[in-house]
């Protein structure tokens, strides 16, 4: 028996793979390869050494410089993979250069575009209000001041402007007219009205084409405007106005044939910069292409590059600066593999001496790997969702099912008490036993670490807690099964701890259960303390005995059977805090005992499930199949059948699958692995190319 | 609510409070500080940088940076995380919001108009704004001739509007000018800032009295430091200093007499907060001021940090990204300049 549970405490299927702490010696000019082989194995986490926060800033920075200047200085020629890279660098960077040309010229061009368009247009729009304001200046002068009224509606200006275009219509009057954007044109408006008080005539015209932005690439909607006005120091100042706004002005001369001659320039010349616009686009498109063929490629090696330099910064110097060393994790079962590969960089880089890897003593907890394929995965992944495993611990559980019951109950009056009684009494058996597994799985876990204090202290008292309370409560449940008895259970635990002495009368179920349950409660009193105070004491005293070892010089570091170090004390070598211990182990059994209750009526919800889930599909069945079938219509018939296999697909299938699993989940999360699941591990994380891929992404 | 901001507050303010908290949480630690001034180029500084919440904005800088560059990067995180918290505020918090932005209009303006009267370039000085002080008709101000037109043609529009009320004068504008418009504004400013919090009430009121008061309190000591020697009178300057603070009435008056630092010196030294400031300082020395002043204002802004349920938290956390930013700049100066001896000298550490 005991071999037995030797070989079950192994359980090496549920079990993380053993992780070694190891260390790398490796010489500066083998690092690159090294490194860049280990991450292509993925085997292997380099313990952040930045975390470990003991290397002081100084030396790291010291140390980035070092292997910075190691790659570009030819003091170190071995480094020729980087060669690769740096041909990378020239041609990425020629690529570069030769793209930003090509954008600035194609962006000189827009501007050219944009601009020769938008003086066709002011031609176009503004040349028309001249023309009409020139030929006929009375029908004009009455067109703009209908404008002015029903744009603008400022009465007393109009008039004026009226007034003053009558009296300056040959000689002072000037106007200027340019393009703006449309959403700044009523603020610019306003603003003009402001600046030169009211002594001006705007008048504005849609552009009717869409003018590409060439900063933001996108198309705004312009406003054609010509300003009427006199005076010198206004045109100053609408000039300004202007600049602010980012308003451009155009010259539209007077006369109508200089206009048409202009518009026809403007024209040619917008014609023949499209073309040259178009193949510029094309050859920039071309050029485009051909770095996206190899841009996938690129991106990967400068990740790894990458990766391995982050990789390369975590190493510490040693103290001759020729070796870098590292310190790190790795699967026990992949050493080998990640040997060879130390071994094929040492050899690709014609190094002289071989990388040296040697597997230390871990005083950390180690991370945590489990080994998955593309099924285990996904439940591995719920776990994790969880917590990590503390290294190595115990997972992966199903909750199990299928019963039957006699169908002659089906419909009787006394259907409900009855399944809901079995119901219940068949939860808390199955809640019972999934407790006691997780307790007894506890126990492996406490056998692996090696931790005798945890099954004295902690695995005993909390079975014997458990089953003289509620393990007595399934068996008293089993032998009114099994009897047929008409005791009532619930009076029975009650007056367990109410009066445990008094005559049980009626609900007695077997001889002697007076004395038994005396004995029982008083076992789970006992267990109460006996899971509190010893563990914090015997914790202190072996602390006190190391401490006391230490002033001795630690001769022999063997001198303790690790099987009788408790695993948490190894790990708080450094200090030892007894109230926080305490307080722990306080937290530990109070949230046990009361747990033990609570999980225990937590698994009535899974008679709650039943009864929804039964009660549910009786209300489909009978309310609206049934009832539709009553009828002899085939249209209602129809109606019942669609809504009855709508709500069975999708209410009772759907949404009730959805919360079973959600319940069993959480039975398993917390019911069952509380028991023995600490997920305070950290996962491991492998330097790997592919997971630093995958990152990227 | 006053009084009972706890049971109300998360209503319209809780998500928003979670977010500056957040973002608070995300300024450069000791660390942080420790690893940039150890940088030798600027370069550094962005691989620094990176591993930050600045990295997303320095990441596609093309490799030889500029002192600029980076406090422009750094400023649009700002500006970024300012915007998306004016767009998530409901009323009051969105006005307590944009009142904080009134400072750097204040200042945007000032610049415009400088600017234009030494005839520079308004593009140039628009580049040179704060983008937390924009709007829309900001380059018009370079029209203006004088205060009236600056309010008449501009500034009607924008929020500061009312605080022009006690500076429009026909005349022309000029340096002096200018100044005395600055503080008039930024008095008239900070008063009704400071009224609106009032208006608040509960724990806003409280603390963002004390934040104020002592923005209004160091702008008295600069104002008083900066106006010795100048043709300022003393009725005139008094008029510049805030109608509230620990200052004030009777700190005010003993300021407005002052005739040089020493003086000021005394002045302060009767009021303890300001005590410890000034006993940082030798005598007749007013060029570490400023750090003393901005060393407790740090203090007393991460102090709004420890109080829930009020809008105190948005006010610090833009002053302390602000000045993270400063120093920043500062940082980046010395490392580009190569005078990494005097990269202590300005830099304000948040803790």
């Amino acid at each position: 028996m005991e071999k037995f549970i030797d070989n079950l405490s192994s359980m090496d299927l549920m079990r993380s793979e053993k992780m070694s702490l190891v260390q790398l010696i490796i010489p500066v000019e083998s690092a690159h390869r090294a490194v860049s082989y280990l991450g292509e194995l993925g085997l292997l986490q380099f313990r952040d050494v930045k975390r470990c926060g003991e290397m002081s800033r100084k030396l790291r920075f010291f140390k980035y410089q070092i292997i910075k200047a190691g790659l570009l200085s030819p003091i170190h020629p071995v480094v020729e993979p980087d060669v690769e890279l740096e041909e990378l660098e020239i041609q990425l960077s020629e690529h570069e250069h030769e793209l930003i040309e090509m954008n600035s010229n194609s962006e000189k061009l827009r501007q050219t575009y944009n601009e020769l368009l938008e003086f066709k247009i002011v031609l176009l729009k503004a040349g028309s209000f001249l023309v009409s304001s020139n030929n006929h200046a009375v029908a004009k002068e009455r067109e703009l001041s209908e404008n002015v009224h029903s744009n603008h509606n400022y009465d007393e200006a109009s008039s004026l402007i009226e007034q003053e275009m009558r009296t300056t219509d040959q000689s002072g009057l000037r106007f200027i007219s340019g393009i703006i954007c449309k959403s700044k044109a009523l603020k610019f408006e306003r603003m003009l009205f402001r600046a030169t008080r009211g002594n001006m005539l705007f008048n504005q015209a849609p552009a009717g084409e869409e003018i590409m932005d060439p900063l933001s690439a996108e198309k705004v909607e312009k406003t054609v405007f010509v300003v009427f006005f006199s005076g010198e120091q206004a045109r100053t100042k609408i000039l300004k106005i202007c600049e602010a706004f980012g308003a451009h002005c155009y010259p539209v001369p007077d006369d109508l044939s200089k206009q048409r001659q202009i518009t026809r320039e403007v024209s040619s010349r917008l014609s023949e910069l499209e073309v040259t616009l178009d193949a510029g686009i094309r050859h920039q498109n071309k050029a485009l292409t051909s770095i996206g063929y190899h841009l996938t490629q690129w991106m990967n090696m400068v990740g790894r590059e990458k990766a391995v330099y982050d990789t390369l910064n975590m190493l510490n110097f040693d103290v001759t600066k020729k070796c870098l060393v590292g310190e790190g994790w790795c699967p026990i079962f992949a050493k080998a593999k990640i040997q060879e590969a130390l071994h094929r960089a040492t050899v690709d880089s014609n190094s002289q001496v071989g990388i040296i890897f040697h597997v230390m003593d871990a005083l950390e907890s180690p991370p945590t790997y489990f080994r998955t394929n593309h099924f285990t995965n996904a439940y591995q992944e719920i776990v994790d969702a969880y917590g990590d495993a503390h290294s190595s611990g115990l997972i992966k559980f199903r909750d199990p099912y299928p019963f039957g019951v006699d169908p002659s109950w089906r419909g009787s009056r006394s259907e409900l008490p009855f399944l809901n009684s079995l119901k219940m009494k068949m939860s808390i058996l199955l809640g019972v036993a999934q407790m006691n597994l997780g307790i007894i799985l506890s126990y492996f876990n406490a056998r692996f670490f090696h931790n005798s204090l945890d099954i004295r202290y902690q695995f005993v008292p909390q079975m014997i807690f458990l089953n003289s309370l509620f393990g007595y409560l399934s068996l008293l449940i089993i032998i009114k099964w099994c009897t047929g008895s008409q005791a009532d259970l619930y009076h029975v635990m009650i007056y367990m701890f109410l009066s445990p002495t008094e005559d049980l009368g009626d609900n007695e179920l077997f001889w002697g259960q007076r004395p038994l349950q005396i004995v029982l409660l008083v076992l789970a009193l006992v267990a109460v303390p006996w899971m509190l105070f010893p563990k914090p004491f015997i914790l202190k005293k072996l602390h006190s005995e190391r401490f006391q070892g230490r002033n001795y010089g630690m001769l022999i570091p063997s001198e303790f059977d690790p099987d009788a170090e408790p695993g948490p004390a190894r790990e708080r070598q450094e200090e030892f805090n007894f109230s926080e211990v305490f307080v722990h182990q306080m937290i530990h059994s109070i949230e046990f005992v009361l747990g033990a209750v609570s999980n225990t009526a937590s698994y009535l919800r899974l008679w709650a499930l039943s009864l929804a889930h039964s009660e549910l599909s009786t209300v489909f069945y009978e309310k609206v199949l049934l009832l539709a079938w009553g009828y002899d219509n085939i249209v209602i018939r129809l109606i019942g059948l669609a809504v009855f296999a709508f709500a069975t697909a999708f209410i009772l299938l759907m949404m009730e699958t959805l919360s079973a699993f959600l319940h069993a989940l959480r039975l398993h999360w917390v019911e069952f692995q509380n028991k023995f699941y600490h997920g305070d591990g950290y996962k491991f994380k492998p330097f790997s190319f592919a997971l630093t891929m995958d990152d990227d992404d | 609510m006053y009084g009972f901001e706890a049971m109300t507050f998360n209503i319209h303010g809780g998500y928003l409070e979670a977010i500056v908290r957040g973002h608070r949480a995300g300024l450069l630690t000791a660390a942080d500080y420790n690893n940039l001034c150890q940088c030798e180029t600027l370069d550094d500084i962005k691989m620094h940088l990176s591993a930050t919440e600045y990295g997303p904005y320095l990441q596609n800088e093309p490799s030889p940076l500029h002192t600029t560059t980076i406090v422009e990067k750094c400023t649009l995180k700002l500006v970024d995380e300012y915007k998306h918290m004016l767009c998530q505020a409901t009323e009051p918090l969105s006005t307590f919001l944009e009142y904080i932005t009134y400072g750097h209009m204040i200042d945007n303006v000032v610049l415009i108009v400088t600017g234009t009267l030494h005839e520079r370039d308004v593009q140039e000085l628009l580049e040179k704004c704060h983008p937390l002080g924009m709007f829309d008709s900001i380059a018009t101000l370079a029209v203006a001739q004088n205060m009236r037109e600056l309010y008449r043609l501009v500034l009607v529009d924008t929020p500061l509007a009312p605080y022009f009320s006690e500076c429009i004068t026909s005349e022309d504008l000029d340096d002096m000018n200018i100044e005395i418009m600055r503080n008039t504004l930024y008095k008239a400013y900070l008063e009704d800032f400071y009224k609106f919090c009032q208006k608040l009430g509960g724990a806003t009121a409280e603390i963002m009295s004390d934040l104020l008061s002592f923005e209004a309190d160091r702008r008295a000591v600069n104002i008083t430091i900066n106006s010795i020697g100048t043709e300022l009178t003393r009725d005139d300057r008094r008029k510049l200093y805030s109608n509230f603070g620990l200052l004030y009435p009777y700190g005010h008056e003993e300021l407005a007499v002052c005739e040089d630092i020493d003086q000021v010196r005394s002045a302060m030294e009767k009021y303890p907060p300001y005590q410890s400031i000034f006993s940082k300082l030798s005598y007749g020395e007013s060029q570490m001021l400023d750090k003393a002043f901005y060393e407790e204002e740090v203090k007393r802004l991460c102090l709004a940090f420890e109080q829930q349920f009020h809008y105190g938290v948005f006010f610090a956390y833009m002053r302390l990204r602000e000045q993270e930013i400063r120093n920043l700049m500062w940082i980046s100066e010395c490392v580009a300049q190569n005078q990494k001896s005097r990269v202590h000298d300005s830099v304000v550490f948040i803790f």
